[in-house]
Order: C-alpha cells, then structure tokens, then sequence
C-alpha cells in the first residue's frame, strides 16, 4: 500500500470520485431528487449516497486509503529520507567514483607535502563558495577525499510535504460528521424530518453544547432571539443547542447606485450567562464574529414576515368597488368568505415573500443596463377545492416601451414561467381609469348608451349630401350591443370565437378588422363615460389615447386568464427582514492550516532546493584529482552546473 | 588567491548597478507616496500589500531586468492616461490619445491585436528560421504585456470614476481575469524565452493566449462583458487581491506546460523537430512550468481556503470550484510524483500535461459554465 504506483491510483480515484459530486447538485431537498429521477433512481442514488458524495461512507474510506498509503510511506522512508539528509556519503571510495556518470580526473604537476595542502585549501574554498558542506576521510592508500553535500534540505519536503497531508486530514475529519454518523449508526441519534419549531424537536435530535464540531444556521427575523442551530442532514436536520443566546436588532442591505446589492449586515445581540453585559457586534459577509468558538456568518436573508395592506378589486364585477385587506408574509387571509369565514367562493390568500427591490432588464434588446423596478409580493390563492395559482404583483406601474404598467404574473405551477397582465395607468399613475373602463364594459346596461353614442358619431360624420343630419341607425346600435355583449363575456378571444362560428371563412378578416375597430371606439366612449362620471376632464381622440384604450382592452381580455377575479394592488408595506446566520465551530481549522503552512514549505523544499553532491579525490600517489559530482535529481540545471565546476576546478588544480 | 574571483558567484546585492538602486527607490516612493495620500482607506492587509508589492517587484525586477523595465513603463503609461481623464470618465472617448491608444478599454484592444501579432511573427520566425523576426515576436509579446497591464491598471482607476464605492482592482469577473491569464502567461514565457532562448516554443504558448484573447474579444462584443460592475459583497476582501492573482500564475504556468508538451510531442515525432528546442530543453521546461504551477496553485488554493472560512464559514464546503481546484492539484500531484520518485520522462509525462490543460480549462472556466455553486460571479 505504500507503494507509487498505490498511491498514484488514490490520487486518480480521489480526483475521479469527486467529480461526481460537482455534477450532481449537492444536498438538495429531496424532493427535487425525486422529480429529476424518479421514484427508482431517486432510491438507487440514495444508497450510494450520491447527494451528499463528499459525506458518503466509501469517499471517507478513498481518503482513508490515500491517508494510510501516505502515512505508510512516511513511516517507511523518513528514516532514509533523514539520514540521506545528514549523511556526507563519506564511504564513497575511488571504485565507486569510478562509476560515476558525472567525473572528471585531472592529472596535477605534483601532488604531495605544501602543494597538496594548498590544492586541498583551494578546493575547500571553492566548495565553501559554491555553498557546500564537506567533511574530509582519509583512504588507507593516503589519498584524501573531500565529501560535499548542499541543498539536502530537500530531502525534508518530503516528510513535509506528506505530514501535511495527515495532519490536513486529521483537522478535516475533526471537523466532519463522523460522530454523529457513528452514533447514528448505535441508533443514539437520528434526523429529525419534520417541520417543527426548534425547541418541541426531541432530545434524540438534538445535539448538546459539548458537541465539538457543527455547521448549522439559523434565521432570525429582525428583533426576535434564538439559541438553537439547525443542522442539515440529508433529507432532514439536527438541532444543535448554542452555548449563548443570539438576537437580531436589525438586518441591513446596502445597495449601489445601479441597485445591486452592496452590503449585507445584521446587528446582532449575544446573550450569556458568563458575559456580565449583552456583547452587541455588526456582523458582515467577510466580517464574522467568533465568540465561544463559534463563528457567525452572515450568510444569507430572507423576510421575517412584512405587513402587508392591500385594495382589492374584483376584475370581474361590474362597479369598481375595492376591498381592504391586511397580512404578512408567512401568514394566511381569506377573500370572498361568507360571515363564517368559509363558503364555496371562499379563496384562501397564503402570502409568500416580499422584495422590497428587484433588479430587472426591462430593455427590448436585453441589452439595457438592469434597474431596481421597486417591490413586489409572491402569494398564493388557494380555492376550496385545495387547488392553488401562484402570483408575483408589483407595487408600483413598470415603464416598459415608454409607457407605464401594473404588472401582475400567474402560474399554475412551480415549474411554468409566469403569465403576466399588464394594465396600465393613467395621467396620474393610477389604475383607476382601466379599472373604471373595465366595469363599464362589463355592465350590460351601459351598452345602449355606448352604442347610442356610436351611432350619433356615425350620423355626425356622414351628412346626407343636403346637409341634414343622417337618422340614427337602429341595426347598428343593436350590433354594437351585441358585440360589446360579447367582449364582456371573454374579452377579444370570446369575439373570436364569435366570428369563427357566424361568419364564412372568406369574410372573417375583415369581419374581426370592423369588430375591432368597433371595440375601440365604443371603449372610448366608454372610458370618457366614466372620466365623465367622475367628473374628470374627458379624453381626446388621438394616438395616444388610442393606444391606452388598445392597451386597455388588452389588459381586458387578459384578465379572463388571470385565474381569479381577486387582483390584489399592494398599497403599503411594512418591511420587516430576517436574517440568516451561520454558525460554525470547527476545531480543526488551526490543524488545517498547519498543515497547509507545511505543504506549502514542502513543496518549495522539494522542488526549488536542489539536492547536489560532490567527491573530490586527492591521490598523491599517481598525481590526480578526481572529481565526481551527482544529484538525486538529473536535469538540466545539474548538467550545467557539472559542466561549470567541472572546468572551473580544472583551473583550479592545474597549474598553467 | 585571485584565482577565487573567477568561481566565486556574486550575490545579488553585488550584482546591482544604480539603476536597479533607483527602480528600487522609485518603487519604494511610489509606495509611500500611495500610503501618505490613501493610507485613510486602505487597511492593515491593504498597507502590507502595498509595501509588499514595492518589496517584490524590486527583486523580481532585480532578477529580471526587462520585468524591470516593463514595471517602469507600464506604471508611466498609467499615470499619463490617468492624467489625461482630469477625473472624468466621459473623457475616454472624447479625448484622442484616451480613445484610440490608452484608455483601459483601448489598450486592452491593443493587447489583444499585439498577442495575435505576436503569434503569427512567432511562427513566421519559426518557418524561416528567422532570428530577427524571433526578436520582433519577443518585442511584440512585451508590447502586448505593457498594454495589457496600462489596461488593467486604468481600469483599476476607471472603477473608481464610475463612483468612490465601485472602485475596485480589476480581477473580479471572468472577464479581467482572463486579462490576468493572458498577461501571466506571457510573462511565465518571456522568463523561459530569456533563460533557455527557446523563441521557437513563442507559437505555441501563443496559440493558447490568443484562444483566450479569442474569448475575450467574444465576451466584450457579444455580452458587454467589458463594462465595470460593482463587487457583490462576498468579492470585498482583501483575499482577492492575493487569492486571484496566485491561481492565475498557477493556470498560466500549466498552460505553458501545456503549450511545452504539444511542441515536446510533435518534436519527438519528428514534426519541427529540427526547428524546436532540444527534446531536454523541452522535458526540463515543461517540469520547471509544472513546479512554478503546482506551487502557486497550492499557495492559491490555500489562500482560498482561509478567505472561505472567512467569507462562508468553512474553509472546504466541496464546491465546484473548490473540487475541481483538489482535482487539478491531484492531476498535477500524480504527475509530478511520477516524474520525480518514478523519474518517469517522455510522451507520457507529455500527453498528462496536454491533458492536464483540459482538466484545468475545466476548472478555470468549464464550472462557470456547467456547474452551479458559491463561485458565482464568474458566470458566463
């Protein structure tokens, strides 16, 4: 196991393994496991722990295996690795030099007595120069041999550079789950799956404060206190109790001019026992605060349960009478209920979340820099039957092409994009002229005035060619009746239908072509009936009040696929937010980055320190030098400094 | 005893002149100056940067005269652009040197027409033997980084035009960082060109920074990708400004590696062989790029670890990024063992490290692209 070839595999493995968990989303509920594999897979996947990889049994034991290898190596060759770094491999003999690939023998005039001593002290000099360590040991024929060593700290990356990797994983697996798996596995622990408040979870899920390590978050709404953690597991969470108590005073988000988000900060409190006043701290992402061992994160927000005042109108009747209603996020009201707060038109109203900003790219293009159209509201209207349509409303109208709009989505599922109505406004940014435009045209009783009216215009138009003003024309104000009858039923799409059935095929353009035009005008009339009713200045008949009736009877026709009469114009807000705190202790952390301090000096060991020795052979006797050179490492630095040395020792020993 | 002089080397300090003294000094004063007049905003780590970076561009520059040179240059070039704005930022493109020559966005375009420049002499000089196009190639590849870095630097300056709080240094998105990849790889190059004079490997490491000029030039006309946008509030650390920079040394060292091998592989085949480097030159500079790599990447990832714990309260959480980070340091850890405990050399080691590339491509941009998770700001 402590072999190379064993450990480069568990490196490959190692690598290999991991991927899979960067392509599978990691730790998602469950549920959208379920949708994305089904029933089958989704269970498959499971038992082999697929959605929390890095957390599964057999990618602990990978590591374990890596770990032990590299341990093993560590034990098997620090002893080689240190005598190889003290050692001057003073043995080496002439036959052993002999062997050398890097050698060079020069023949000196004569060798002996002061001219062997001062070649000796030349060389010393020249090792001590090139920074090398030496020792000298004299050979039984009498020759001297100088033995030199530098750069043989190299040999500590080794052990450097692999204890760090046990030490890395020993800081790791003080901070992962293993005991809570272990107790889990003796049945003393097990996942709580249900959505309960913290404090009713049972002891069997809950972790004391003398757990050493955990993960856990918690969310606060802003001035409400908690000291409990919540820990995911799996498809369920574990509660970890805090040594303190954490309140949230306040949660802030800054942004920048162009509406992104600048900073996220939460005012916390901590209150203890131990501390003699509540320690009050600023908390920020990139700016914990560490207090007992625990580190608190900012880590996300979401709302802590804003209140909400809305008017309702009802789209589909025929007056313009609002309703009040008030809620909160996360809470539930009732609309259309009977006395008894129930009945068959009974709407539940399930309030989801509020943004107080949005960042959207309105631009036709997509090409125009995204701004902040202000707050919207997510909520739910469920009917008797339990079936439910999700809606996004806007506070305030949205510019889109120049002109203002009331936007409101609605989808049936989670998975559908919304489906938006768009109303627009008046002068005044008020949606109260398409609201009174819409119940005009819904009152059948209005329909003969509108028609009458109609008709009068016709008249005026078209003088008979003495100048006398045309009779009014009967049949025609009885099919504008008729058609506006029909618009009331189901907007432009009713119309169609209308044509489709009554008239031929050939004739049906132009027939849908009048009938629009018709519509128009009669809206018209209509929208200045109701201005008139209202006592306000009456509109003009030009492009652009054409194209605020056009967009008038769109928004008319669309409300017919708004899936409820109930359209909920949010009047006022009061912003509450809740922050999301993470809690971390992790006592391995400081084990961790020792280890890290280590590789890091390991590596440059190994690879920038270079390992080099050198012989030199004084033999008296025959009058040579003999000089060998080697390196654990043959490249091409070594090449060229051998070849250096080589001659600059030659200079050196022989005389000119 | 003179017979010592000829052998003993100098040291470094011995080895200065007064022009390296004086780069020295103005880089120290550049410092103090920067400190005496921002030292307001800028924190502990901030300050220790600063006078860190005088520190080490002295040495680097000492070490490597022409680095000098460019720092000299690039810090000129910088500081006449910025005097051309008179603070205002409308005046990039009213102004005519700022808007055909060195307001960010243009010398960034020059970086890009200079590196694709480069490449094509690079290959001409290669094809026709050439030494004198070899020195225009070279010439252009450090015209190219001066343009670059001008680019990058205005840039730095430009953010804070757009509003006090904006300002940032550009290595925040995708964008500038691929600025930064092309920027460190030619410079990895230009080191090994001096030191091993192998002009005939220009193309090849080229052709991987032109790819990425490729993407640059495609992320700034389709998507805009070149306008200045605020930092999200996890990207405000002072870890940024030492995390990033180290993993762009450590991707640009493994694609000049890269770059390296696909040479070492042709020329063992026999393809240029007769106009490349020498199969050892090649074996030695693709180890040396995989040491520098390997060693950065590690400091990088570990320098990511702690802001982590910092920003998200754990120093691993196996994201993404981080776990592709493990895979290619593993990539990288396996080759190098098998390199040197096996002492294994040739075609293998070679295709590892091409292969490498991908893996490390994957990493760089492939998890921005297909994968979801903490590092999102890099999204395409």
């Amino acid at each position: 196991m402590s072999s190379m070839r064993f450990a480069v595999s568990m490196l490959s493995v190692l690598g290999i393994a991991s991927i899979i968990g960067t392509v599978l989303k990691q730790n998602e509920p469950y549920s959208n496991y379920i949708i994305k594999f089904g029933q089958f897979w989704f269970g498959f996947f499971e038992a082999l722990g697929l959605y929390d990889v890095y957390h599964s049994s057999w990618f602990l034991l990978i590591l374990l295996f890596l770990i032990t290898s590299c341990s093993l190596c560590i034990y098997r060759n620090s002893p080689l690795m240190v005598k190889e770094w003290r050692t001057f491999k003073e043995q080496a003999t002439e036959k052993s030099l002999n062997a050398f690939s890097h050698q060079e023998i020069y023949t000196v005039s004569a060798l002996e007595n002061q001219n062997l001593a001062n070649t000796k002290q030349q060389l010393l000099m020249f090792l001590k120069a090139k920074g090398f360590k030496y020792k000298f040991k004299t050979q039984t024929d009498g020759s001297e041999l100088i033995a030199a060593k530098a750069g043989t700290h190299q040999r500590l990356g080794y052990i450097f550079t692999h204890s760090a990797m046990v030490i890395i994983f020993f800081g790791g697996l003080l901070d992962g789950n293993l005991p809570f798996k272990v107790q889990e596995m003796l049945g003393v622990k097990h996942i709580e799956t249900r959505d309960i408040p913290g404090s009713k979870v049972p002891a069997i899920s809950r972790l004391s404060t003398n757990n050493p390590s955990f993960r856990g978050n918690m969310t606060l709404p802003e001035g409400s206190s908690d000291n409990v953690a919540f820990v995911r597991v799996r498809d369920g969470y574990l509660v970890q109790e805090l040594p303190f108590r954490v309140a949230l005073k306040d949660f802030r988000i800054e942004h920048y001019a162009t509406g992104q988000p600048k900073s996220f900060e939460s005012d916390i409190v901590i209150t203890d026992s131990d501390l003699k006043a509540p320690l009050t701290k600023t908390i920020s992402v990139n700016h914990p605060l560490t207090y007992k061992g625990v580190a608190i994160y900012q880590s996300d927000f979401q709302d802590g349960g804003t209140k909400l005042n809305f008017k309702v109108w009802n789209l589909l009747a025929k007056n313009n009478a609002t309703q009040k209603l008030d809620g909160a996020i996360f809470q539930k009201g009732i609309l259309g209920a009977d006395v008894n707060g129930a009945g068959a038109n009974a709407v539940k109203v399930e309030y989801n979340d509020f943004r107080k900003f949005n960042i959207i790219n309105l631009s036709a293009d997509g090409k125009g820099k995204p701004h902040n159209v202000g707050p919207n509201i997510t909520y739910k209207l469920r009917d008797a039957q339990g079936q439910a349509r999700e809606y996004v409303t806007y506070m305030q109208p949205m510019q889109i092409d120049g002109k203002y709009y009331f936007i409101s989505g609605m989808r049936e599922t989670v998975q559908e994009d919304f489906l938006y109505l768009r109303l627009p406004v008046d002068d005044d940014l008020s949606i109260n002229g398409f609201m009174n435009l819409r119940a005009i045209l819904l009152d059948q009783a209005n329909f003969e005035e509108i028609a009458h009216r109609l008709a009068q215009n016709v008249a005026a138009k078209n003088k008979a060619p003495d100048g006398k003003a045309l009779p009014l024309n009967k049949p025609f104000e009885n099919s504008v009746v008729q058609l506006l009858k029909n618009f009331a039923k189901g907007g432009y799409n009713e119309v169609a239908q209308v044509i489709e059935k009554n008239v031929p095929e050939k004739e049906r353009e132009v027939a849908a072509k009048a009938y629009i035009k018709m519509i128009n005008l009669a809206a018209f009339e209509a929208y200045n009936m109701g201005l008139a009713a209202n006592k306000k200045p009456l509109l003009v008949n030009n492009a652009e009040t054409q194209a605020l009736i056009q967009d008038c009877l769109n928004g008319f026709s669309d409300m017919f696929f708004y899936g409820t009469p109930y359209f909920l114009q949010l009047e006022n807000f009061e912003h509450k937010e809740a922050s999301g705190l993470q809690l971390t202790k992790s006592p391995g952390e400081k084990w961790v980055y020792l280890g890290s301090a280590l590789l890091v000096l390991g590596i440059f060991s190994m690879l920038y320190i270079r390992e080099r020795r050198i012989w030199l052979l004084l033999k008296p006797s025959s009058n040579q030098v003999h000089f060998g050179m080697s390196s654990n490492r043959k490249n091409l630095d070594f090449e060229q400094e051998f070849s250096l040395y080589r001659e600059q020792i030659r200079n050196l020993v022989v005389s000119k | 005893m003179n017979k010592v002089i000829d052998y003993q080397p100098k040291t470094l300090l011995q080895q200065l002149n007064w022009q390296d003294w004086l780069y020295a000094i103005l880089l120290v004063a550049g410092a103090v100056f920067a400190y005496a007049k921002y030292a307001n905003y800028m924190d502990i780590y901030e300050v220790v940067f600063l006078f860190g970076a005088a520190v080490v561009f002295s040495y680097l520059g000492w070490q490597w005269k022409a680095l000098g040179k460019l720092v000299i240059g690039v810090a000129v070039i910088s500081l006449f652009s910025i005097s051309l704005y008179h603070g205002e930022q409308a005046r990039a493109t009213q102004t005519f040197l700022l808007k055909f020559l060195i307001c960010s966005q243009s010398a960034i375009m020059w970086m890009n027409v200079l590196f694709v420049l480069a490449m094509v002499t690079y290959w001409f000089a290669m094809f026709k033997r050439s030494v004198f196009a070899g020195s225009v190639a070279t010439a252009l590849t450090w015209s190219a980084a001066l343009m670059g870095f001008v680019g990058l630097m205005v840039r730095w300056y430009e953010s804070y035009l757009i509003a006090p709080e904006v300002g940032h240094i550009p290595i925040s998105n995708l964008y500038e960082v691929f600025i930064l990849f092309c920027l460190i790889t030619a410079l990895l190059y230009l080191h090994y060109e001096k030191n091993f004079n192998t002009k005939q490997l220009g193309g090849f490491v080229l052709l991987v920074i032109n790819a990425a000029v490729g993407f640059i030039l495609w992320y700034t006309f389709d998507r805009q990708a070149n306008n200045i946008q605020p930092l999200v509030p996890a990207l405000q650390s002072y870890w940024m400004k030492i995390h990033v920079p180290a993993n762009f040394i450590g991707y640009g060292a493994f694609s000049l590696a890269a770059s390296v091998s696909a040479a070492y592989l042709l020329a063992n085949k026999g393809i240029l062989a007769s106009r490349l480097p020498k199969l050892e030159v090649l074996d030695d500079l693709m180890y040396k790029s995989i040491a520098v790599g390997f060693a950065f990447f590690t400091i990088a990832t570990i320098l990511g670890a702690i802001w982590a714990a910092e920003a998200w309260g754990g120093y691993w959480s196996w994201d993404p990024k981080e776990t592709w980070a493990l895979i290619v340091w593993l990539n990288y850890a396996a080759w190098l063992h098998l390199r040197m405990v096996k002492g294994l050399r040739g075609p293998v080691l070679a295709w590892w490290a091409l292969i490498g590339l991908i893996v490390t491509t994957f990493a760089f941009l492939g998890v921005n692209m297909f994968l979801s998770g903490l590092h999102s700001y890099g999204t395409l």
